[in-house]
């Protein structure tokens, strides 16, 4: 049985804003699915009193003191956007149109 | 080939130091020989030409007035474009970034500054540091000087090609899963991922936050050494970073030099010493084995049973924590946008800026990542993992009471052909089998060449307990004084 | 959409509304949350902003130690557990305002749990249920462009500015606070006020909701008596402690009519309308069912030492329910007085006007009677009236020293809060002081004897009563600034009476 349907492959595109095309989606689909079928192997180790790892250093605390340091330059802040209107980046409207109704 | 690109970083820092070279004359030499075969090899994505130049002025005035120079002052190294360097180009190998110049310098590029060396460029590398053969370059495969009809290994391919093709002695590499180690062992050179959280993952473009490691690349384990403690140590900036001194590396390179090994316990994980590898690869592992015991190590098998879970683990966590990080690549505050043509929302222009940007190993495992952290999949995907994290942990611990190191072939396989594997993602992944261990664990670990099979590298790694990487030097340089060091073919 | 709404007293008879609210504060640290950039309100656009707040590729964040202290002082100050260990997490989703798209917060392992706030209505200890206080990131500011009103709906484009992305952000989020009934807005509405109270005391926060130093989400459902909990909304964009009120009321009607038509309650987010004090839906957005939240790993764990978070405890200041309750005594205030105080807003104000110099009483006279009515009369808050209590003190300060009576002294406050001057500077100026030579006063006296010698006469029989008249007589011809006491001494000395 497959891990993965080609429409959750599609949701996790829509997801991760990702416009896949359709060939793509057969593609990533049989992909994701041998990787998925071998990645769920850690479904068998007993663990289920293991504590998880989520950092392998064992720190704690590491804290900032709440001094400032220099900012970028507006120039060097908006140096590298695609596109750039008064002082700040310019994005295409926000809503769709169908919910903007 | 100049003489001057054969000699290792050490002997390089000397001459400068010596007044017997300039640092000019060193780094036109190694801008020469990119210009002769990096057609060939494509190890960079960027030559600063005039950066690097003007870097090795500043070196030579400096020595000319007699003020003091860094450790390594003089010598040219190679950055994998994976690290931030202010105003010169970094991709990390994605369409999505091309021609974004940040407008800050990485920790480590910084030391490297401090420390006298000269940036030559920016090295091709697998986008995002995700794969094993730098075949997932956007700007097209690197070649393995030993045989440019193969991979030099992943996803750093373009540091230990332009090593091995004496493009550059040095040169930094970032480790997620085996991005140092793996391409180490199939170019002959010699690759060290330090402790995680050793070196500063701040300006290092994220991959898997909790595994990435920069680290030295060079021809020889020493050069390997002054690298490591030229970019290592504490960096208030990044908050894993261990707020400890970089171990003695230097020491532990020069004394493994000695040959001697007496005293010094190394375990074979069984594990990884059967199945799994290619029989050429096994066969010069063993023939290591051998020659670790005549320099006076005692051998024994350790058991690790978790490690075969490791590759899953690892193909859940890091994947999880890129599907976030890569999230801010969305064409609002730098690189590409595609699709704004005034008639799209911003969410269209997104999408498709991210669907064109990214390459299909990318967005794999965004897609893997973004399923694996899913509120009804989490913990038997994310979650599971790292419990398994933890079990490797103790693997490892339970190991490192019993000896000094643990010792495996770097990677399964030689140098594949070019192509080879891309059709199969998972046959890719499994160029990290014994290499993904150590990330999981945050120890160090070391590839070191140890021999040929059928003409082409062999590494065998060597992995400590954390922030012990010079006990990993020691015994890897003592390897290297057995087996010598590997020279590919004339280019 | 419209419908015609049942009563308000019709619909707390019937129904029984659970209420929550999660509230987030701006704090007052120098840096944000997780770069060294200033907090500073207002500025030129993306001119406080590092590649950390920018999330630039490579970046990271490294964890204020202020913002770290202001949380636990938060939490200590509503009786909160603060953990001994606790985590940051990513919310991850995609918008412009957010750099990363993700938001760094805290999910399942919070830095304070389980506390409370008592709260006073109508006179009433109502003792709301804190669930936690968290740490968390600020987003960037969008400038819409192209619609309407600057809306985001209709907007052909929008621009964004990132100096607030990062500013650090306390979340407090209350349990769910059942069984208020008809009090539910009121409730709301004095959690909020207390809640502001408290983190100003502490000095972590300017805590001004129209800078959106404070922001509030209220989170409203409705069940019949006996009933599980109804499904809630969550109201965004209350912005005022009045909206506060409005927000809960209004959506406690809207509900109502949805519950009486045979309809369901859709678990959404929806937008109060300052204009018209109702409520409407929100965006509806996709990816809100799923943050796929995991321990952010460029973070490691917070640990606060309990010798630390013991120092903290020590040292928070009297907090305000119990400031105020000492301020009544020494006051000398009844309840309802107080409450009266409380509810003018005029605590800290007749406070300092004390502090100031004024005593108590004649502080409450001034901020409750006159300066109370001139910020109703202009729809002003107290505080933004016009005057200081240092003026205010001041003022008083002339009425004891008999410079000013209390005609002459309203006027001279007038003059104050139309920005003339200090009380001192007014009176000078447009010439208001009491008339106390005694030479003048004696003239206009005379004057004023002559002009009605049968009054006169009456006062000197020994109907002293009488004086008055002559009283008025001289007020008139000093224009008002004569002390009628000293004028009426002065006519009975005059007339040997």
């Amino acid at each position: 049985m497959a891990a993965i349907s080609r429409e959750e492959v599609a949701h996790l595109a829509r997801l991760s804003r990702l416009a896949v095309t359709e060939e793509e989606l057969d593609t990533f689909a049989g992909q994701l699915d041998v990787i998925l079928q071998a990645v769920a192997q850690v479904g068998k180790v007993a663990a289920a009193d293991i504590p998880p790892t989520s950092h392998s250093v064992p720190l704690t605390n590491v804290l900032r003191e709440d001094v400032e340091t220099p900012c970028l330059t507006p120039e060097e802040a908006l140096s590298g956007a695609p596109d750039v209107d008064q002082q700040r980046f310019r994005v295409p409207r926000i809503l769709n149109e169908d919910l903007a109704s | 080939m100049s003489d001057l690109t054969t000699k290792t970083a050490a002997e390089i820092a000397a001459l400068v130091a010596g007044g017997e070279t300039s640092a000019v004359e060193v780094t036109q030499a190694h801008l020469d020989r990119i210009a002769a075969v990096d057609d060939q090899v494509h190890a960079f994505l960027h030559v600063d030409t005039e950066g690097a130049l003007a870097a090795a002025r500043a070196v030579d005035e400096r020595r000319a007035a007699g003020e003091p120079l860094g450790p390594l002052a003089g010598v040219p190294v190679a950055v994998k474009d994976v690290l931030a360097t202010k105003g010169v180009p970094t991709t990390v190998g994605s369409k999505i970034l091309e021609g974004w110049r940040p407008p800050y310098d990485a920790t480590i590029v910084e030391r490297l500054r401090a420390a006298g060396t000269v940036m030559l460029g920016k090295t091709n590398m697998d986008e995002f540091a995700m794969g094993s053969s730098t075949e997932y370059s956007a700007y097209g495969p690197t070649r393995n000087p030993w045989d440019l009809n193969r991979i030099p290994g992943g996803s750093g391919g373009g540091s230990s090609a332009a090593l091995a093709a004496y493009e550059a002695p040095l040169a930094i590499g970032s480790d997620t899963g085996g991005s140092i180690r793996q391409p180490g062992a199939v170019t002959g050179t010699v690759g060290a991922k330090p402790t995680y959280g050793g070196t500063s993952r701040y300006g290092l473009v994220a991959f898997s936050s909790s595994l990435d490691t920069p680290g030295p690349c060079a021809r020889t384990v020493l050069d390997a050494a002054l690298l490591h403690e030229a970019i290592g140590g504490h960096d208030p900036r990044d908050s894993t970073s261990i707020p400890q001194p970089v171990p003695d590396v230097v020491a532990a390179a020069k004394l493994g030099a000695t040959g001697d090994l007496t005293g010094v316990k190394l375990g074979i994980v069984t594990e990884f010493a059967g199945e799994g590898a290619e029989p050429g690869v096994l066969a010069v592992f063993r023939e290591a084995v051998d020659a670790l015991t005549k320099l006076g190590a005692e051998i024994v098998e350790v058991s690790c049973p978790h490690f075969t879970y490791a590759l899953p683990a690892y193909y859940l966590i890091a994947p999880s924590e890129c599907s976030s990080n890569l999230a801010r690549f969305d064409g609002v505050r730098f690189g590409l946008r595609v699709g704004d043509d005034g008639s799209r929302s911003l969410e269209e222009v997104m999408s498709l800026t991210r669907e064109a940007g990214f390459g299909p190993e990318v967005k794999r495992r965004i897609m893997l990542g973004t399923y694996a952290l899913s509120s009804g999949y989490y913990d038997a995907y994310y979650g599971q993992a790292q419990k398994v994290r933890t079990l490797i942990t103790r693997d490892f611990t339970a190991a490192f009471e019993q000896v000094d190191a643990l010792i495996s072939p770097t990677t399964p396989f030689v140098a594949f052909p070019i192509g080879a594997r891309t059709s199969d993602p998972y046959q890719m992944y499994l160029a990290d089998l014994f290499t993904i261990p150590t990330n999981l664990y945050g120890g160090p670990g070391i590839s070191v060449p140890c021999g040929l099979s059928d003409g082409l590298p062999v590494g065998l790694q060597v992995m400590a307990p954390t922030m012990a990487d010079d006990r990993m030097y020691r015994v890897a340089a003592a390897l290297e004084s057995a087996v010598g060091t590997f020279t590919p073919p004339a280019l | 959409m419209t419908t015609t709404l049942p009563s308000y007293d019709d619909v707390v008879a019937r129904y029984e509304p659970v209420i929550g609210l999660e509230t987030h504060v701006e704090l007052g640290t120098r840096t944000k949350m997780f770069c060294g950039c200033p907090t500073d309100f207002g500025g030129e656009p993306n001119t406080r902003v590092c590649p950390v707040c920018l999330g630039l590729p490579g970046s990271l964040p490294v964890v204020n130690k202020a913002a770290v202290e202001a949380t636990i002082r938060i939490g200590l100050a509503l009786n909160c557990s603060i953990a001994d260990w606790c985590r940051f997490a990513r919310k991850n989703y995609f918008y412009p305002d957010m750099p990363k798209n993700f938001q760094i917060s805290q999910y399942d392992e919070p830095l304070c749990v389980d506390g409370y706030l008592d709260v006073e209505v109508n006179g009433e200890t109502v003792r709301i249920g804190i669930e936690r206080v968290h740490m968390e990131e600020d987003t960037g500011k969008t400038l819409h462009v192209g619609g309407a009103t600057g809306r985001i709906h209709g907007a052909t484009e929008s621009l964004v500015d990132y100096n607030r992305a990062g500013i650090p952000l306390v979340e407090i989020v209350t349990k769910p606070i059942p069984g208020t009934g008809e009090l539910a807005p009121e409730v709301a509405r004095a959690y909020v006020t207390e809640l502001r109270d408290v983190i100003r005391s502490l000095g972590v926060s300017d805590v001004r909701m129209e800078e959106g130093s404070l922001r509030c989400d209220v989170n409203t459902s409705l069940n019949l008596p006996g009933q599980e909990w109804g499904t809630r909304t969550e109201t965004k964009n209350v912005n005022s402690l009045r909206s506060v009120e409005r927000a809960v009321r209004s959506e406690m009607l809207r509900q109502a009519s949805v519950l009486d038509a045979g309809g369901r309650i859709t678990q959404e987010t929806r937008h109060f309308q300052e204009d018209t004090g109702d409520t409407r839906p929100g965006r509806s957005k996709e990816t809100a069912t799923d943050y796929r939240y995991f321990p952010e790993p460029d973070l490691v764990p917070i640990a606060p030492d309990p010798a630390w978070v013991a120092e903290l405890k020590a040292a928070l200041p009297e907090l305000p329910r119990v400031h105020r309750r000492r301020l009544q005594e020494q006051w000398g205030l009844s309840d309802l007085d107080m409450q009266s105080v409380l509810n003018a807003g005029a605590v800290e104000l007749i406070e300092q006007t004390v502090a100031a110099g004024a005593t108590p009483a004649a502080a409450r006279k001034w901020w409750l009677g006159e300066l109370s009515r001139r910020a109703n009369e202009t729809g002003v808050e107290l505080v933004d009236v016009g005057a200081t209590p240092e003026q205010v003190a001041e003022l008083q300060g002339l009425v004891d020293a008999g410079k000013l009576n209390d005609k002459l002294a309203r006027t001279v406050l007038e003059g104050v809060v139309a920005g003339e001057g200090s009380p001192t500077e007014v009176m000078t100026s447009r010439n208001l002081e009491v008339v106390s030579d005694t030479g003048a006063l004696t003239a206009a006296v005379d004057e004023a004897i002559a002009a009605n010698p049968d009054i006169a006469d009456k006062i000197r029989s020994g109907k002293v009563a009488a004086a008055g008249a002559l009283v008025g007589a001289v007020m008139k011809t000093t224009r008002g600034q004569a002390d009628a006491k000293t004028v009426r001494e002065l006519i009975l000395a005059r007339l040997g009476a």
